[in-house]
């Protein structure tokens, strides 16, 4: 007992041993980059011409510009409502088609081919899917002479030139490539609910609609709110989409900067202490978001 | 009694006719982009420019893929680069992550709680917000310009390790470890030999994302790579965006674009069984 | 045959040099590293790297080099010296942006990844020409003798601030006003060069123009950026004063003039270079004019192409408005370049030699820098443009050329003119009032200049 006890804690060793590589790894990219981007938030240092200026230190100064302005909260907002406006649709598309896959009495055909299908976007490089949209969607392109063949339109569209198609625009492309992601885990969340459950709710005479508002959707809240957040984080990051349709400028009137593509403009030109203090505000967010997931799965268990 | 079941039936054969058409009109949404992309990819400029949109292939394929080929963009070269950067990267993200997830599941030790409460906590956060610090980092230790930059930090990726973590928990059992050790294997070697292949439908999984998501990746090669021979396909397919001398020929552009598309497509449709099975495998349990 | 000889010299230096094993292989150094201005040309060069933003200047070399013979579309050899082309698209100033960072790193590169040529615009040339990252071309023994024929104010624009010129061009770019001939048949009755002038001789008329081009189906034109050039050549201020970003009352007139076009219809908003915008090459695009110099024909008319109005030869050149010019593309030698004598020689092939020079106008429909090659051919019935239907331009150019005033050029010309246009397109699609648009190019400017004050 004693020995199997020694045994166990010299193997136990090995724990350690296979921990070094993420450990040492993580500590090099990531948290020693993060401490260099908290410290650099604190000096003015950027490159005029060829011309570095700084560093000097600052203090909060960087924060100050970037919280006075009040554009960030517009890129915030941006980012948020191109998110919501992608996500809402996404949500219910994904519950309806994983309620009929998952419907043992719809006994649908080819839904192999089906979710091969709606998964297929979201393997699409973003930037290229989101340049295709782009020549897909300009004043001269094949949607508008499509909608032109058809007599919908007179002359062609400028989805670029306002507000809510280019938002529009973006919130459809990651609708696209998510959607079937979403759907498929929902489904394994529903196949996963125990059959008896509808059994009973179907002698009791319940119609197929309100099974699903009152046994499917109740079970189904857990993984809808970890699908919630994921998305949430990931609608934080929102750049490549964005930036490429837009070429980086967010327009019409900045509507479609995101919070990672304001980022970006800072890192592009070299504006290290405004980026920094944008890099340490958004480390903020993201961690905030990130204990919530964190408290939920720890509920969960 | 009959009247009544019949009438259920016909529901059935109601609701199910109306699946099939939502399901088709969500199908042709999907697939309607990427038709488009391979029609246009076939035309000519001034078709495309004077002519709209067209239901039917042109043919110009050949033609514009020359055109892009000896154009200046090194287009294959970008292709050969970023399999070479997802690839590294999904090897490396794929077996160490399986590593820290087995230092976890398999191993008790003192700060076993708080590293997995820490890795849970990071996962979240996004890469772009310490970007700053990374390419000062990448300068210092000359790797500016590198792949090295790009491969490396694969080793220490939380989401796959949590993925493969979890799917240890449901088909990895410690007696099987136990086995091993009572049969004299090595720690490293019962690793490597045992469990590993016991991960694979994981790993496989694991391996196909991470390569997707490294092929894909943009915002961090954008700001490290600067040689025009090193570039990767994503960079590539930005600078389309604002290249002014390449935007004279708009058939090359789509000849681009499907470049970097449809070998994906293509590699998706011969792996899509497991891939799509994989998705929900190890992902969140209820 | 002599360069072959020079080469083996080279070699042989080397590799005395490699077996008395010293760190630093034969290399001359002209000057000190420790004094102020300090130049180190080398000769011993096997890769001559050039960086540019297009493929402009490879085809003019290509074309015009006889030494040089293409391996790939992104390498070539002259004699035993590999060229490696290394094309970054000017896009967001991404060209100068990864220029920057390899010229900062220039020092500790290794000799064959050293920069050795690259190329510069107008917009942007002071920011390197007044840095140590160009050499003189006196330090490559280039006299004042050997450009004494070439334009003034090409030599201006890259002349630092101690009176160093420290590039050269092969091409002028007084702009003219290109039109599209069957419509002004149509529109106008006539497309003889001097009567449409009569329609285009100002801006008032110009305006009054593009009403009758509208009644018409035509677009005056394809975008509001066409002129933009054409007022911002003829401001009266900088854009940058004092560390203040200064918005020129010739801009503002820009702004005022293009928003009146816009509205009725007359003018789009595409951006430069967009697949939109040069939808006026071809007769469907029903696009009236076009502002441009000379590379503007060469290099974007898809003359080449079936079905466009150039290859019919269907354009027309008028003076326009006003004189203007636009781009211009200039060839620095970069500091701690190892190909000295290569470097020298193809900058005196492509910008002096007058046969080349020659060349590149027939060819190319280029407008050459030489005063005495475009005098000569300006006045001469041999040389006529086929795009152009015929027409000989060079004498409208050698007109334009002369008033080029450089006096308000300044190194932020590039974002600047960038980020007002993507700005101020807000106000002309109504997406914003003046006002607003003005505080989003302000923003911008900031955000890429943040020593900049507004």
């Amino acid at each position: 007992m004693n020995i199997d006890n020694r045994k166990a804690v010299r193997y136990n060793r090995w724990g350690y041993i296979f921990l070094i590589p993420f450990v040492v790894t993580y500590l090099i990219f990531n948290l020693i980059p993060l401490f260099t981007t908290f410290y650099n938030s604190l000096f003015e240092n950027y490159m005029s011409g060829l011309t570095q200026i700084g560093p000097r230190f600052v203090g909060l100064a960087n924060y100050v510009t970037l919280l006075s302005g009040g554009e960030l909260l517009t890129y915030a907002a941006n980012t948020v409502i191109i998110w919501i406006m992608g996500f809402i649709p996404q949500i219910l598309i994904s519950l309806l088609l994983g309620a009929w896959f998952s419907d043992p009495s719809l006994r649908l055909k080819g839904t192999r081919f089906f979710k091969t299908v709606i998964y297929l976007p979201n393997l699409i490089m973003a930037s290229a899917f989101s340049m295709l949209f782009f020549t897909l969607f300009s004043d001269g392109g094949p949607v508008n002479g499509l909608l032109m063949d058809l007599q919908i339109l007179s002359g062609p569209y400028k989805f670029l030139s306002h507000v809510w198609s280019t938002r529009s625009l973006i919130a459809g492309m990651n609708l696209l490539m998510w959607f079937g992601n979403t759907t498929i885990l929902l489904m394994a969340g529903m196949l996963g609910i125990d059959p008896a459950l509808f059994e009973a709710a179907q002698v009791d005479g319940a119609k197929p609609r309100q099974i699903f508002f009152h046994v499917t959707l109740p079970l189904l809240r857990p993984i809808l709110v970890y699908t919630l957040i994921t998305s949430l984080i990931g609608g934080v990051q929102m750049f490549d989409v964005p930036q490429v349709l837009t070429n980086g400028s967010g327009n019409p009137v900045r509507s479609s900067m995101t919070l990672i593509m304001y980022l970006n403009k800072h890192l592009y030109n070299k504006n290290y202490g405004l980026g920094g203090a944008l890099s340490v505000i958004l480390f903020f967010c993201t961690a905030i978001l990130s204990m919530m997931v964190f408290k939920l799965s720890e509920s969960k268990e | 009694m009959n009247n009544k079941n019949t009438g259920m039936i016909t529901g059935i054969r109601l609701r199910r006719i109306i699946c099939y058409i939502v399901l088709t009109i969500i199908s042709f949404l999907c697939l309607f982009w990427f038709y488009v992309l391979f029609i246009n990819a076939t035309r000519s400029h001034s078709q495309l420019t004077t002519q709209g949109f067209s239901a039917v292939p042109g043919q110009s394929l050949l033609q514009n893929w020359i055109h892009l080929a000896e154009g200046t963009i090194p287009i294959v070269r970008g292709m050969l680069n970023s399999l070479f950067v997802a690839s590294c990267s999904a090897i490396l993200c794929t077996y160490f992550s399986a590593m820290t997830a087995y230092a976890i599941h398999a191993y008790d030790f003192k700060y076993k709680k708080f590293i997995f409460t820490f890795i849970l906590m990071v996962m979240m956060i996004p890469t772009q917000v310490n970007a700053l610090g990374f390419i000062k980092l990448l300068d210092k230790l000359h790797m500016d310009n590198s792949y090295w930059g790009l491969i490396l930090p694969s080793i220490a990726a939380p989401i796959t390790f949590f993925y493969i973590k979890q799917y240890m928990e449901s088909s990895l059992p410690i007696s099987l470890v136990e086995a091993a050790r009572i049969d004299g294997s090595g720690e490293f070697q019962t690793f490597n030999f045992i469990v590993m292949p016991l991960l694979k439908p994981a790993l496989a999984v694991q391996a196909i994302f991470a390569f997707v998501g490294n092929w894909n990746n943009y915002f961090t090669p954008a700001l490290i790579l600067h040689d025009s021979n090193k570039k990767t396909l994503p960079i590539l397919i930005a600078q389309l965006r604002g290249a002014d001398f390449l935007k004279f020929d708009m058939g090359q552009v789509y000849v681009m674009i499907a470049f970097s598309i449809f070998p994906v497509i293509l590699v998706y449709l011969l792996l899509s069984k497991h891939i799509v099975g994989g998705i929900a495998l190890g992902g969140v349990k209820g | 045959m002599k360069r072959r000889l020079i080469s083996i010299l080279v070699t042989s230096v080397m590799a005395t040099s490699l077996i008395s094993a010293c760190g630093s292989a034969g290399s001359t150094t002209i000057g000190d590293e420790a004094t102020p201005r300090s130049a180190t040309i080398a000769d011993d060069g096997k890769v001559l790297n050039i960086y540019c933003w297009n493929e402009e200047f490879k085809s003019r070399i290509t074309d015009h080099y006889a030494d040089y013979e293409e391996v790939d579309a992104t390498h070539g050899k002259i004699g035993d010296v590999s060229v490696v082309w290394n094309i970054t698209p000017s896009d967001d100033n991404a060209y100068q942006n990864n220029l920057d960072a390899t010229l900062q790193k220039q020092s500790e590169a290794a000799a064959d990844d050293k920069v050795d040529i690259f190329l510069v615009e107008a917009d942007y040339a002071l920011k390197y020409v007044d840095t140590d990252y160009t050499v003189p071309v006196a330090d490559l023994g280039i006299t004042a003798g050997d450009v004494a024929d070439q334009y003034q104010y090409t030599k201006d624009v890259v002349t630092d601030s101690n009176g160093n010129l420290k590039g050269l061009s092969w091409q002028g770019t007084p702009g003219v006003l290109f039109y599209n001939r069957e419509a002004a048949r149509e529109v106008l009755g006539t497309d003889d060069p001097d009567e449409v002038q009569q329609y285009v001789k100002d801006w008032d008329t110009f305006n009054q123009t593009a009403e009758k081009m509208v009644d018409a189906g035509y677009h005056m034109t394809s975008s509001v950026m066409d002129s933009y050039r054409v007022y911002s050549n003829n401001v009266t201020s900088k854009w940058v004063e004092n560390g203040k970003i200064n918005i020129d009352d010739n801009i503002m007139r820009w702004v005022e003039d293009s928003k009146k076009l816009y509205d009725m219809g007359a003018t789009g908003t595409h951006a430069l270079w967009s697949a939109d915008w040069s939808t006026g090459f071809y007769p469907e695009g029903k696009v009236f004019c076009y502002f441009g110099p000379a590379w503007l024909i060469n290099f974007c008319m898809a003359a080449d192409t079936e079905g466009s109005i150039g290859y019919q030869g269907g354009w027309g050149a008028a003076t326009g408005p006003q004189g203007f010019f636009w781009g211009g593309t200039w060839i620095c030698a970069a500091n701690g370049t190892d190909n000295g004598s290569l470097i020298k020689d193809i900058m005196l092939t492509m910008t002096t030699d007058e046969s080349v020079l020659k060349d590149i106008v027939v060819k190319d429909d280029d407008f050459a820098n030489n005063k005495n090659v475009m005098n000569e051919m300006a006045s001469s019935s041999d040389y006529s443009s086929k795009i152009l239907g015929g027409q000989n331009p060079l004498g409208m150019y050698c007109a334009g050329v002369e008033s080029i005033d450089l006096s308000n050029l300044s190194s932020y010309d590039s974002g600047c003119n960038l980020d007002f246009q993507t700005a101020i397109t807000n106000y002309f699609e109504g997406n914003a009032t003046l006002d607003e648009a003005l505080d989003l190019f302000y923003q911008a400017c900031v955000e890429r200049y943040p020593e900049l004050s507004y």
